[in-house]
C-alpha cells in the first residue's frame, strides 16, 4: 500500500517546497468549472435511477446538528432519525453518521449503539479554528475519547491565506495523529478561501496531510457547498488516487437541501471521480433538512403521490 | 549655351519589387508615350515571373508590416506624404504627360494625392477603434473584435487616374497592414514607377508595396490565381477582365473589391470602404470570473 | 465495489411537436407544391424513420419565390425601421414560446441531442432575432453612413448542422436591414425552416418577405445564379463556396461565405487542464463534430501530452451516445448516411496513413447513422486527418514544443475559421491570439456563440461576418 508520506516527502519538506508544489498545480478556470458543474446539473435522473440515487443519498448523509442550543434530547432525536429515517418504511436506508460537537459525542454514541451509523464530531475549535494547536488537539482527543468514529477538523484559513502552507500541513498531520483510528475529514471553508485555485491547493494540502475526507465547509458561512467547488474537489481526489493509489472521500456540507440538489451532486461524483466513490465510505453529505426532502421524494416514488411535510418526522 | 539646348538625362524606369528596382526578368520593355503620342520611356513589360517575385516579396514583408504598430505605419505613410510634397513638381510633370492634363490640373491631382497619404496616415491607428470593439455577449466572457489585415493584396490600379487614383488604391491597402502588388496603369505607368522611388526613401519597408508595369490582363491572371495572394482590388480592370479575374480569385477565395461607380472620381471623399475591404475581423473570447454571490468565482 | 449509477431513459416528449405528413414550399406567404410536383422525404437520422414528405423546389419555383420577394421588397424596405423591428421582436418571442416544440423538431430532423437544441440552438435563435430586431431602426448609427440602404432580394443557402440557427443568422440581419429573402434549407433538415414559415404567419409578416425553398443543391445553384437576386449568403462547404464565388463573379451580387474549417485547439503546459479537457470535448464533440468551427486539431504541448490524453480519454468514456431525444444524451446521430460515409472514409484514411485510432467503449444503435467519438494520436501535419475537414466526431492530436511552433502549425491550413488557446498566462494568450489567422479565437473556452459577436473566417473559411454590428454590412449597400 503506497503511503502519502512516501510519495510526497519532498513536497512537504518545507514551506517553500510546499508552496512550489501547490502553486504548480494546474490553474482552474472559474467559468469553465462552473459551466461543467452546471452542465452536469442538467442530467435528468428519473424512475429507477432516481430511486437508486435517493437511497444512496440518504445513506450518505452525515445528519448534522451544530448549534449552540444543542441538547442531549435534540441529539438523541437526531440519532433516532439516523437509524430509522422513515418509520413508515423500514426499507429506508440509515444515514451514514450523525455529526455533532465533541461534548455531544457520548450522547450520540449511546443513541446509535448497536447500529452501524457512525458518530462524527467537529473539532479543532470549529468553526473558526482560531485557537492554539494544543487546544485544537485537546478538542480532538476529547471527541475521540468519547467515541467519535470520525473527526471533522477545520483548517486554519488565516494561515492558508497568509501562505503559511506548512503550518496548515503540520496542523493536519497533528490532528490526524490525534484522531487515531477515527477517520479524518478536513474542512477548508471554501467560502473563505475565495478562489477556485485556492480550493484546489487546499484539497491537495489536505490530502497530503493525511485526510480521509476533504470537506467543503462548516455550514456556518455565507457560501458553503456548491456544485462547482465540490466538482473541483472530486477532481482532486480523482487525480490524487491516479498518482498515489490512495482513495480519499469528499464531503460537501451546507446548503444542500433538496433531493434535486443531492442528485446533482451524485451525478458530479459519478461522472468525475467515478462509481468507486458512490458509497458512503467515500462520499457524504453534511446536511440536516435534506433528509426529509429525500424521504418525501422516496415516498412519492413508492406511492405515486406527492408527499407532504406532515408525513415525515420533525426532529 | 541656352537652357533649352541642353540634352536632358533620361531616366531608366524600373520596377519596384522587394525594395529594389529590378528590370523585368523577361528583359521585355514597352514604349510609353505621352498623351500626344510622344515617346517618354521604355518601361519594363513585366512577366508572370515578375508577378510571382513580387508576391514573394509582399509575403515576406507582411509579417513585419502587419506586426508594426499602427502608430508606426501612420508615421511611415506620413513620411511618404512628406517625400512627395518635395517632389510635387516632378510628379505634376509626370501626371501632365501621362494624363494630358494642364500644368495646374496635374498639380491639383498631385496635391490631392499628397493629401490622400496624409488622410490614410491618420487612419492607421483609428480604423481599429471604428470598426472593432467589445461585444456585450450574454455570458461571463470578455469578447473583442479587432480588424486585421487580409494579407497580400494584388491591385489593378486605375487606368486613367495614373497617380491620384494609384495612391487612392495603394494607401488604404497598406495603411491597415496589408502588403501590395500593384499593376500600374498600362498606358501611363510612369507616375507609379516614380512613386516606387519615393516609397523607397520613405521608411516603408521593402516589399510592402511592389509596383509592376505591363499588361493588366497578363499580370492580373497569375496574381488572381496565385494561392498566396489573399485579396484582389480590381479597380483598374475593365468589366470583362474583372469578371475573369474574380472567377480565378475564387480558387482560394480571395477577397475581391470590384470596380464600382465611386471609382470614377478620385477627388471625392474616399470614405472608409477601401480600408475595410481588406480587413478581416478577428473576435477573441476569454472567460471573465464572475464576482457573483458564490464568492468563489475567480 | 459500489454499484453503478445507471441513468434511466429520460426522453423528451415527442408529443409537443406535430409533424404533418407533407409540407409545401413557402412562397409569397403560402405553402405551395413544387411547380414540377417533385417531393422528397426527410428522415430522422437516429432511427431512419420518415418524418415527412417535403416539396422539392426547382428552378421554376426559384423564379416564383424571387418574384415574390422582389414584389415584397418595395414595401418592406420602405417600412420605418421601427416597424420592421417589431416584426422581428414578434418572431423572437414566438420562437421563445415555441422553443420546446422547435427543439424537439430539430432533434428529430437533425439527430443532435435535445440537450443541445434545447440549451444552445433555440436560445441562440431567439437571441439572434432579438438582437437584430433592435438594429432595424438604428441603422443610421451602425457606422455605415446615414440612411444605409438594403440590397434587395437575398438568396440564402444554409446547411444542416444548425438548421434553425443558421436560418436565424441569415434571416434576422437581412430583414432588419430591409431586404427580403429566399432561403434554401438543406435537403436533410428542411422541417424547422418550414415551421419557421408558420412563425412568420403568426407574426403577421407581410407575404413574400420570407420565402422558403426546400430542396437539393440544384435549387441552391439556381437561386445563387438567379438574375433577380442582389445578395448571396451561403454557409456550407468550401468547395461549394468556391463554386458560388465563381457564379457571382462579375455580377452586382454581394457575397458572404461561411465555409469549412480545421480549427486548432492549442493547449499549453500551463493550461487549466480540467477545463481544457472540457473545451476539447465541446470543441470536437459538440453536435457530433459537425461544426464548421470545430476544434478538430488538438495541438498539445509535448510536455503534457500524456497527462492530457489520459484525462481526455477518461473523460470520453463518460460521454453518453444514443437517443438524441434522451435528455442525458451527449452524442447524437450523424445527420445523414452520406455524411456518415464521409466521416468513415476519412477516419479509415487516418488509420491507413498510420495514425493511431482510439474510441471509448461505446455501443452504437443498430438503426440510424452513428459514429463513435474518435481520437487519432501520432498525427502529423502531413496526415489527411490533420488537414481535411472531417465534419464529424473525430479529433486529430498533434504535439508542439514551443509557442512559435504551435502558431505555425495552427496557421498551416487552407482554412482560418476558429482556434482555441489554453493557457493561464495572459500575455501568451494575447500574443498567440494575435498571431492566429482565424476569425474566432476562443481562449480558455471553446464553441461559444452570441448574436453580438461577429463570426466568420479567414482564408478559405470564407469572408464576411455574421453577428454583431459587423453582420449588418453583408445586407447593406455600403
Amino acid at each position: 500500500m503506497p503511503t502519502t508520506a512516501n510519495a510526497f516527502a519532498d513536497v512537504t519538506a518545507s514551506d517553500s517546497t510546499l508552496r512550489r508544489f501547490l502553486h504548480g498545480l494546474p490553474g482552474v478556470d472559474p467559468v469553465g468549472l462552473e459551466a461543467r458543474a452546471a452542465s452536469l446539473g442538467t442530467r435528468s435522473i428519473k424512475t429507477t435511477a432516481k430511486a437508486y440515487a435517493i437511497d444512496l443519498a440518504i445513506s450518505m448523509i452525515d445528519l448534522t446538528t451544530l448549534e449552540g442550543a444543542d441538547t442531549p434530547g435534540k441529539v438523541r432525536a437526531l440519532a433516532a432519525k439516523a437509524v430509522n429515517p422513515d418509520p413508515t418504511d423500514r426499507t429506508t436506508p440509515r444515514t451514514a453518521a450523525v455529526c455533532v460537537y465533541p461534548d455531544m459525542v457520548a450522547t450520540a454514541k449511546a443513541g446509535l449503539a448497536g447500529t452501524d451509523v457512525k458518530v462524527a464530531s467537529v473539532a479543532t475549535a470549529f468553526p473558526a479554528g482560531r485557537a492554539a494547536l494544543d487546544v485544537k488537539l485537546a478538542d480532538v482527543r476529547d471527541a475521540v475519547a468519547a467515541g467519535a468514529d470520525e473527526i471533522d477538523m477545520v483548517i486554519d484559513r488565516g494561515a492558508f491565506l497568509a501562505g503559511h502552507y506548512l503550518k496548515v500541513h503540520e496542523e493536519i498531520t497533528a490532528v490526524k495523529e490525534a484522531s487515531g483510528a477515527a477517520r479524518l475529514k478536513v474542512i477548508f471553508e471554501t467560502g473563505e478561501l475565495s478562489t477556485y485555485d485556492n480550493i484546489r491547493r487546499a484539497s491537495w494540502l489536505g490530502m497530503l496531510g493525511g485526510a480521509d475526507f476533504i470537506k467543503t465547509s462548516t455550514g456556518k458561512v455565507a457560501v458553503n457547498a456548491t456544485p462547482a467547488n465540490t466538482l473541483l474537489m472530486l477532481e482532486a481526489v480523482r487525480d490524487f488516487r491516479a498518482q498515489t493509489g490512495i482513495q480519499i472521500g469528499v464531503k460537501p456540507a451546507g446548503g444542500i437541501r433538496s433531493t434535486k440538489d443531492a442528485i446533482k451532486f451524485l451525478v458530479l461524483v459519478n461522472e468525475t471521480a467515478g462509481a468507486d466513490w458512490l458509497d458512503n465510505h467515500w462520499f457524504r453529505f453534511g446536511a440536516s433538512s435534506l433528509l426529509n426532502d429525500l424521504l418525501m421524494q422516496r415516498q412519492k416514488l413508492a406511492t405515486g403521490r406527492y408527499s407532504g411535510p406532515d408525513y415525515v418526522t420533525v426532529d | 549655351m541656352s537652357e533649352s539646348s541642353r540634352l536632358s538625362v533620361l531616366k531608366t524606369y524600373k520596377l519596384y519589387v522587394g525594395g529594389k528596382f529590378p528590370r523585368s526578368e523577361s528583359g521585355r520593355v514597352y514604349e510609353v508615350t505621352d498623351h500626344k503620342g510622344t515617346w517618354l520611356a521604355n518601361v519594363p513589360l513585366s512577366s508572370r515571373k515578375d508577378a510571382r517575385d513580387a508576391v514573394v516579396a509582399a509575403r515576406k514583408a507582411f509579417g513585419g508590416w502587419s506586426g508594426a504598430t499602427a502608430y508606426n505605419r501612420g508615421q511611415v505613410l506620413y513620411r511618404v506624404a512628406e517625400m512627395l510634397e518635395g517632389r510635387r513638381n516632378q510628379f505634376a510633370h509626370e501626371v501632365a504627360h501621362a494624363e494630358g492634363l494642364s500644368k495646374s490640373a496635374a498639380a491639383a491631382q498631385v496635391e490631392a494625392a499628397v493629401d490622400r497619404w496624409v488622410w490614410y496616415a491618420g487612419w492607421t491607428d483609428k480604423i481599429g477603434q471604428v470598426v472593432g470593439g467589445g461585444n456585450p455577449v450574454a455570458g461571463p466572457f470578455f469578447n473583442l473584435s479587432t480588424p486585421e489585415p487580409t494579407g497580400v493584396v494584388a491591385i489593378v490600379a486605375p487606368q486613367e487616374s495614373s497617380f491620384l487614383g494609384l495612391v487612392s488604391v495603394i494607401a488604404p491597402v497598406i495603411a491597415t497592414g496589408n502588403t501590395a502588388v500593384v499593376i500600374a496603369s498600362e498606358r501611363s505607368p510612369l507616375p507609379a514607377l516614380a512613386l516606387g522611388e519615393v516609397l523607397a526613401t520613405s521608411d516603408l519597408p521593402g516589399g510592402v508595396v511592389n509596383v509592376l508595369s505591363g499588361k493588366a490582363a497578363e499580370l492580373g491572371a497569375p496574381l488572381a490565381a496565385h494561392q498566396d495572394v489573399n485579396a484582389l482590388d480590381l479597380t483598374g480592370a475593365g468589366p470583362e477582365l474583372a469578371k475573369e479575374l474574380e472567377i480565378a480569385a475564387a480558387d482560394n477565395l480571395k477577397r475581391v473589391l470590384r470596380p464600382g461607380p465611386a471609382d470614377a472620381d478620385f477627388t471625392a471623399d474616399p470614405g472608409t470602404h477601401r480600408l475595410t475591404a481588406f480587413l478581416e475581423t478577428k473576435t477573441v473570447w476569454h472567460p471573465t470570473g464572475s464576482l457573483g454571490a458564490s464568492g468563489t468565482a475567480y | 465495489m459500489a454499484s453503478a449509477f445507471e441513468y434511466a431513459p429520460a426522453p423528451e416528449s415527442r408529443a409537443v411537436v406535430d409533424i404533418k405528413p407533407s409540407y409545401g414550399l413557402f412562397i409569397d406567404g403560402e405553402f405551395t407544391d413544387a411547380a414540377d410536383g417533385q417531393v422528397f422525404k426527410t428522415v430522422s437520422p437516429s432511427t431512419e424513420e420518415v418524418l415527412s414528405e417535403v416539396a422539392r423546389a426547382g428552378a421554376e419555383d426559384v423564379d416564383r419565390a424571387v418574384a415574390a420577394a422582389r414584389k415584397a421588397f418595395e414595401k418592406w424596405s420602405a417600412l420605418p425601421g421601427a416597424e420592421r423591428a417589431k416584426y422581428l421582436f414578434r418572431i423572437a418571442r414566438l420562437v421563445q414560446e415555441r422553443s420546446r416544440e422547435l427543439a424537439v423538431l430539430e432533434t428529430l430532423d437533425n439527430g443532435k441531442p435535445i440537450k443541445e437544441t434545447r440549451d444552445v440552438d433555440l436560445p441562440l435563435v431567439a437571441a439572434h432575432f432579438f438582437y437584430y430586431a433592435g438594429w432595424a431602426d438604428k441603422l443610421d448609427h451602425a457606422g455605415y453612413g446615414a440612411n444605409p440602404r438594403p440590397l434587395g432580394v437575398a438568396g440564402q443557402v444554409i446547411p444542416w448542422n444548425f438548421p434553425l440557427l443558421m436560418l436565424a443568422w441569415k434571416i434576422a440581419p437581412a430583414l432588419a436591414t430591409g431586404n427580403t429573402v429566399v432561403l434554401k434549407p438543406a435537403e436533410t433538415t428542411p422541417l424547422s425552416a418550414l415551421f419557421f414559415a408558420d412563425i412568420c404567419r403568426q407574426a403577421g409578416l407581410p407575404k413574400g418577405v420570407v420565402n422558403i425553398l426546400p430542396g437539393y443543391g440544384d435549387v441552391g445553384a439556381a437561386l445563387v445564379g438567379h438574375e433577380g437576386i442582389d445578395k448571396v449568403a451561403f454557409t456550407g462547404s468550401t468547395a461549394v463556396g468556391k463554386e458560388i464565388a465563381r457564379t457571382v463573379a462579375g455580377t452586382r451580387k454581394k457575397l458572404t461565405l461561411e465555409l469549412g474549417g480545421k480549427g486548432a485547439n492549442i493547449v499549453f503546459d500551463d493550461a487549466p487542464i480540467d477545463q481544457a479537457v472540457e473545451g476539447i470535448v465541446s470543441g470536437i464533440f459538440f453536435n457530433q463534430g459537425q461544426v464548421c468551427c470545430a476544434g478538430s486539431r488538438l495541438l498539445v504541448q509535448e510536455s503534457i501530452q500524456d497527462e492530457l490524453l489520459d484525462a481526455l480519454k477518461r473523460r470520453l468514456t463518460t460521454l453518453r451516445l444514443g437517443d438524441p431525444l434522451d435528455k442525458n444524451t451527449d452524442i447524437g446521430a450523424i445527420n445523414s448516411a452520406e455524411q456518415l460515409a464521409r466521416i468513415t472514409a476519412l477516419a479509415d484514411t487516418g488509420e491507413a496513413e498510420g495514425a493511431e485510432r482510439w474510441s471509448p467503449a461505446c455501443e452504437l444503435p443498430s438503426a440510424g447513422y452513428w459514429f463513435a467519438p474518435t481520437l487519432f494520436t501520432n498525427v502529423t501535419q502531413a496526415h489527411t486527418v490533420a488537414r481535411d475537414e472531417i465534419f464529424g466526431p473525430v479529433l486529430s492530436v498533434l504535439s508542439f514544443r514551443t509557442p512559435d511552433e504551435a502558431v505555425a502549425k495552427a496557421n498551416n491550413s487552407q482554412y482560418g475559421l476558429s482556434a482555441g488557446i489554453w493557457t493561464e498566462k495572459g500575455s501568451r494568450m494575447l500574443a498567440v491570439a494575435n498571431k492566429l489567422r482565424a476569425g474566432v479565437v476562443w481562449a480558455n473556452t471553446f464553441n461559444k456563440f452570441d448574436p453580438t459577436s461577429p463570426f466568420g473566417g479567414y482564408k478559405e473559411s470564407g469572408f464576411g461576418r455574421e453577428g454583431g454590428r459587423h453582420g449588418l454590412e453583408a445586407y447593406l449597400d455600403v
